[in-house]
């Protein structure tokens, strides 16, 4: 005979497991499903783990977790063909204050996190895939999985299964993800000895660098290459938006090796042994592509929800904030002995525009149209900032006002002076 | 299950328990089966020498089979391939091989004259009769060793052999313990010159046996149909493809060439895997082990799995598009480019010419 | 019937790294899995209990994480699973894991008396075929080894015939229970489980035993005590000095390529002409 749960939590992620370590907390009888052979194992990549988000869930448990380095410096570079000009920040803010940002491998981090939600007495089962909903009528009253006798039945169904969300699409839940709201990422780990990369790096014990690179090397599609030091490997990869990737031809791959091509990055990585490469989505289509996210007897939290900042290339944080609060929901509901319809689960929504999630959505959300509309942003400009710290950096005895001058005449000759201002409005306009 | 069956694989023999002094000389399980000895107990004799030499004891051969004048052959053939002595036991049981009599018989033999070295032919047989007398002389035995030596200090044999799925080799050792037990894979050692004149002397060894104190008894034996295929271990010429020849009709190219040149062909893991070859030609760590004079190896990356199968042949010409491609840090000769140009144009070429000059003949 | 099976929990050896400076292996993040070898013996242990009603008990010695794998033989249909976890075991070579895993069988045995016991063919770490021979040795087993198929087993007789794998050739072997089988790859296809299943086995506790609940009396006899084999070092295979000679075929066509090669090949090699005409 079927099983009956009080929660089915689709997906082992990061959303998926804040989600159902917190309604397990609250003494709900809750099942997970991932169709990984283990939490983590479709999510080799390296990441960003942002320890608030993490610590609403479980407070204080960044020692435990297996964080790879703390973020002591920020780069930020604008890459020409062969040069960049960049800035860094170095330092966590006042003294004794913790960092807020590590790196992680998420294999490694998402099975401890599944770890947490078992103990917390949630029921794991992996290299399961749900395929759909079961309804009664319009509400969602449990899921099918991929085996024999798949049918499972639940009172609220939390789908957290990632960028595609396909299960909700399936469903009719949600209009499918357009191509022109995700982007595409290729990733590798570059492995590398400690030591080397705390040389190369400047850094010493758990301490790590971040660098983020746009411009010349996403070829003018709208993206950005990054690179996170683990503790003996190097997270490197270069995202952008599928739809552009279309229309140039460029394979990610391509764009990939020519990154690391790159005269800034490839000393950074000469020598390593290169482990895995990975490809994955990303949603970047901000507030503007966000689905409606509850129903009766379902909501959806994460990735699959589009919950990514693209501007600030945070998902991880986003994702597990959305799980929390919409486990907060769900859990609310049942002390106060309420049903699990579309009109009461409206609090999660609720919850999540008062929250920095959709605070920050909101303030980036012409974003993305704005860098689609406005390629100079990716190449126009690069290539002219790089020029101008290169013609006045550049010790050739002529006047530093002359360059100026020069420098000044080059912008206005590639863009009509209107043409700079409007970018600079638009650009303040979006960053505001 | 009774208690006994264990105690009958004696306590460990300990250096304290035993003088390993009383223990000398290296001996090489002959492979007799159905009157053909597996050609990896001459490689192992070879092998075998060169270890008896250095601990300047005498090098056996161990016999096992029926009265017939295959068991006999078998001897002389052993004395052709270095052995001084050759220890045999005839008898109707032994006919086929199965585990219990073997096992009794060699464990016997083993007890009676304390060699120091035992080696076996990592086949079927030999693995089942090495894992069994291993335990019931509670010893210590190193699979599908890749190198065999004398380590002078302690005068005992170190076996290299590969771990972790081929990424790394070990050295084992079995210090306090006799005799020391390998098992080497056919083809790995090279084939040692047959010597028509050496000879030595024949020990025969009697034990009890009766048939009807054997449980497991042969209803039937079933040769390979297509038994050729066992030739690939030990053809003078390899054509092999790999998963960069694109999809299993392609792999004709591979036969085509193998045909002109009267050579074998093979495949590598995942094509063996996916059936463009049956499992049987899968050459490399976990497939064969070959040694032909010439290999040619296309669409193959050279993985160190597929090169521990392979490093033994004399010329080895690889075939790549990439010309990083590892295969080529131990290929003798290396051609970058599309092996489905390559091949059928090497099949031509050498159609021509060994066929032309073959006709000049 | 009781059958009981022996899977061990190996790194999954296509995801190992050497560490490219130092040599040593880099395990980080390397999954484990189970030995695939058993699997196919499980199958098979499976398909009898479907075809003959058997209890099947999966066995394994290892650290307690090994749990993990045992589950998932659970999941497929084994009705036990029993891990033998214990510092005393630590640096087993096959010698001391047979002599544990026997005892440990033995102890089993005394709740409901062992018919059959499978194992791999061999291991992917340590694949050196030995702990299942060892095994039936110190349990006085019949031995099936490279079992290609299992024709038929005989509960009421005792009797089994299986075939079994020599060189150039297929053994019809008869022989009596209790025996030791092990499964040649390629010999079933492992099943699917049902959803039922993986709930039977996310909920089933492993049974842990330490040596004595093993019923192991002679402590010395396992982990690296017990061991005969001494590992006395570990490296990287050496690359080749000598690099190939290249034949860049870019630019030229396939003929003019291959007229090289042979060219150089059978100038540099001059018997090989003459060996490849034999
Ligand atoms: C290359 C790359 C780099 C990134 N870097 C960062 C970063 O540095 N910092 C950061 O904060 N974010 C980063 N992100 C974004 C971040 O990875 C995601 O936002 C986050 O993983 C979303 O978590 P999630 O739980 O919603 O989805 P996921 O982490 O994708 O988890 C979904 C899970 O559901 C499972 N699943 C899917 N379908 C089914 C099904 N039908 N049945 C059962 N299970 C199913 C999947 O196997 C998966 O385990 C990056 C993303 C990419 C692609
Ligand atoms: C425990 C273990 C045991 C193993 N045992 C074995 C074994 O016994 N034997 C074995 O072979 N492997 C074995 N492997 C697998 C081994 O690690 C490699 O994965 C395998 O050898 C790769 O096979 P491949 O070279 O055919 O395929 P790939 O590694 O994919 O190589 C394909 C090659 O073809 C080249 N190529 C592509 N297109 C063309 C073209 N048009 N013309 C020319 N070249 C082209 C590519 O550049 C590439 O180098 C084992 C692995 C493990 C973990
Ligand atoms: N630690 C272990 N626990 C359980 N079974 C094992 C263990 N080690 C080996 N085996 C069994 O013995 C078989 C052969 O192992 P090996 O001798 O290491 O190749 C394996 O396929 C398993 O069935």
């Amino acid at each position: 005979m079927a099983e009956k749960f009080d929660a089915i939590v689709v997906g082992a992620g990061p959303s998926g497991n804040a989600a159902a370590y917190l309604m397990a907390k609250a003494g709900m009888k809750v099942l997970q499903l991932e169709r990984g052979e283990y939490p983590g194992s479709k999510n080799v990549q390296g990441a960003i783990m942002y320890a608030e988000a993490l610590e609403s869930v479980i407070p204080n448990c960044r020692r435990q977790a297996p964080m790879e380095r703390a973020i002591i410096e920020q780069r930020m570079w604008v890459m020409d063909d062969n040069s960049y000009v960049g800035s860094h920040y170095r330092g966590t803010g006042d003294a004794g204050e913790q960092p807020n940002r590590y790196t992680i491998i998420r294999a490694n981090f998402d099975k401890w996190f599944s770890k947490k939600v078992q103990d917390a007495g949630a029921l794991l089962i992996c290299e399961t895939t749900v395929i759909e909903l079961l309804k009664e009528g319009e509400r969602v009253v449990g899921v099918r999985t991929d085996r024999a006798n798949g049918e499972i039945f639940a009172d609220i169904v939390v789908l957290a299964d990632g960028v595609n969300s396909l299960i909700a699409t399936k469903s009719g839940l949600r209009p499918p993800v357009k191509a022109q709201d995700v982007a595409l990422a290729v990733k590798e780990m570059h492995f590398l000895p400690k030591q080397v990369i705390e040389d190369r790096f400047n850094i010493s014990g758990d301490d790590g660098v971040v660098i983020e690179m746009f411009g010349k090397i996403t070829k003018g599609m709208v993206g950005t290459g990054f690179l996170y030091t683990n503790k003996e490997s190097i997270s490197l990869g270069i995202g952008c938006m599928v739809e552009d990737f279309k229309k140039s031809g460029v394979s990610p791959y391509q764009l990939l090796e020519d990154m690391k091509n790159h005269p800034a990055v490839k000393p950074l990585i000469a020598g390593s042994e290169v482990k895995e490469y990975s490809a994955h989505l990303i949603p970047e289509g901000g507030y503007n592509a966000i689905p409606t996210i509850h129903g009766d007897g379902w909501v959806i939290c994460g990735d699959s929800g589009g919950f990514v900042n693209a501007v600030h290339r945070e998902g991880s944080n986003l994702a597990m904030t959305t799980g929390r609060l919409a486990a907060e929901a769900i859990v609310t509901l049942r002390d106060e002995g309420k049903d699990y319809t579309a009109a009461n689960l409206r609090r999660y929504r609720q919850a999540l525009e008062e929250s920095f999630v959709m605070k920050d959505l909101k303030k980036y959300r012409d974003m993305p149209q704005i860098l689609h509309g406005n390629r100079q942003f990716l190449t126009a400009y690069p290539e002219l900032l790089t020029n101008a710290a290169h013609t006045l950096l550049k010790v050739d005895g002529v006047d530093k006002l002359s360059k100026e001058k020069q420098i000044k005449r080059n912008f206005v000759a590639r863009r009509s002076r209107f043409g700079l201002v409007g970018d600079a409005i638009k650009l303040v306009r979006a960053f505001r | 299950m009774s208690a006994e069956e264990t105690n009958s694989a004696a306590a460990p023999r300990r250096a304290g328990g035993i003088d390993l002094g009383t223990w000398k000389g290296v001996w090489v399980n002959v492979e007799l089966e159905r009157g053909r000895v597996h050609p990896v107990s001459w490689e192992l004799l070879g092998e075998g020498r060169k270890l008896a030499d250095h601990l300047g004891v005498p090098l056996s051969g161990v016999v096992l089979g029926p009265d017939d004048a295959a068991t006999g052959e078998a001897c002389a053939e052993a004395f052709r391939h270095g052995a001084d002595t050759v220890y045999v036991v005839r008898h109707p049981v032994l006919e086929h091989y199965r585990t219990d009599p073997y096992a009794k018989v060699f464990t016997e033999l083993v007890e009676r004259h304390k060699p120091e070295i035992l080696l076996l032919g990592a086949t079927t047989l030999g693995r089942d009769l090495a894992g069994a007398i291993a335990t019931t002389l509670s010893t210590g035995l190193t699979a599908d060793c890749t190198e065999l030596r004398i380590d002078d200090e302690t005068r005992s044999l170190a076996a290299t052999r590969p771990t972790f799925g081929g990424t790394l080799l070990c050295t084992i050792h079995t210090l306090e313990y006799r005799p020391q037990m390998a098992t080497v894979r056919p083809r790995v050692m090279a084939m040692p010159k047959r010597d028509e004149g050496h000879s030595g002397t024949i020990v025969t060894e009697s034990v009890t046996l009766a048939e009807e104190d054997v449980v497991t008894k042969i209803l039937s034996y079933i040769p390979d149909a297509n038994a050729d295929n066992a030739q690939l271990a030990y053809a003078d010429v390899v054509v092999a493809g790999g998963r960069g020849l694109g999809k299993a009709e392609n792999f004709r190219l591979v036969r085509e060439l193998a045909a002109v040149l009267g050579g074998e062909y093979g495949g590598s893991r995942p094509v063996a895997q996916a059936g463009w070859v049956s499992g049987d030609r899968q050459i490399g760590q976990t497939g064969k082990t070959i040694r032909p004079k010439l290999y040619i190896a296309a669409g193959i990356s050279g993985a160190i799995q597929h090169r521990v199968g392979v490093e033994g042949a004399d010329v080895i010409i690889a075939i790549n598009n990439d010309p990083k491609a590892p295969i080529f840090d131990f290929a003798t000769y290396g051609v970058v480019g599309d092996a489905l140009q390559i091949l059928p144009a090497l099949t031509e070429a050498l159609r021509a010419r060994l066929g032309h000059s073959a006709a000049a003949e | 019937m009781h059958i009981v099976v022996c899977v061990k929990q190996v790194p999954d050896s296509s995801q190992i790294r050497v560490h490219p400076v130092t040599n040593t292996i880099m395990r980080q993040g390397v999954p484990a899995v189970v030995n695939p070898y058993d699997l196919v013996s499980l199958e098979e242990a499976l398909r009898l209990k479907d075809r003959l009603g058997a209890r099947v008990t999966v066995l394994s010695m290892g650290p307690k994480m090994a749990a993990e794998s045992l589950k998932k033989c659970v999941a497929l249909g084994a009705d036990a699973a029993v891990l033998i976890t214990d510092r005393v075991f630590a640096g087993s070579d096959t010698l001391a894991t047979s002599y544990a895993l026997s005892a440990a069988i033995r102890r089993i045995g005394q709740d409901e008396p062992v018919d059959m016991v499978f194992c791999g063919k061999q291991t992917i770490d340590g694949d050196t075929a030995q702990v299942g021979p060892g095994i039936a040795r110190r349990l006085g087993l019949q031995q099936l080894t490279y079992v290609s198929r299992i024709e038929t087993v005989d509960p009421a007789a005792r009797e089994i015939v299986v075939h079994r794998r020599a060189e150039g050739g297929v053994q019809v072997l008869q022989t009596k229970l209790p025996c030791l089988v092990t499964m040649l790859e390629g010999a079933n296809t492992l099943r699917f489980a049902s959803m039922d299943d993986m709930f039977r086995a996310a909920r089933y506790d492993v049974v842990e035993w330490d040596h004595k609940a093993a019923g192991i009396t002679e402590v010395d006899r396992c982990g690296l005590k017990g061991s005969p084999t001494v590992v006395k070092k570990v490296f990287a295979p050496q690359p080749r000095a000598i690099k190939a000679e290249m034949l860049d075929a870019t630019g030229k066509s396939a003929s003019e390529t291959v007229d090289a090669l042979l060219s150089t090949l059978f100038a540099k090699h001059p018997n090989l002409e003459a060996e490849i005409r034999q």
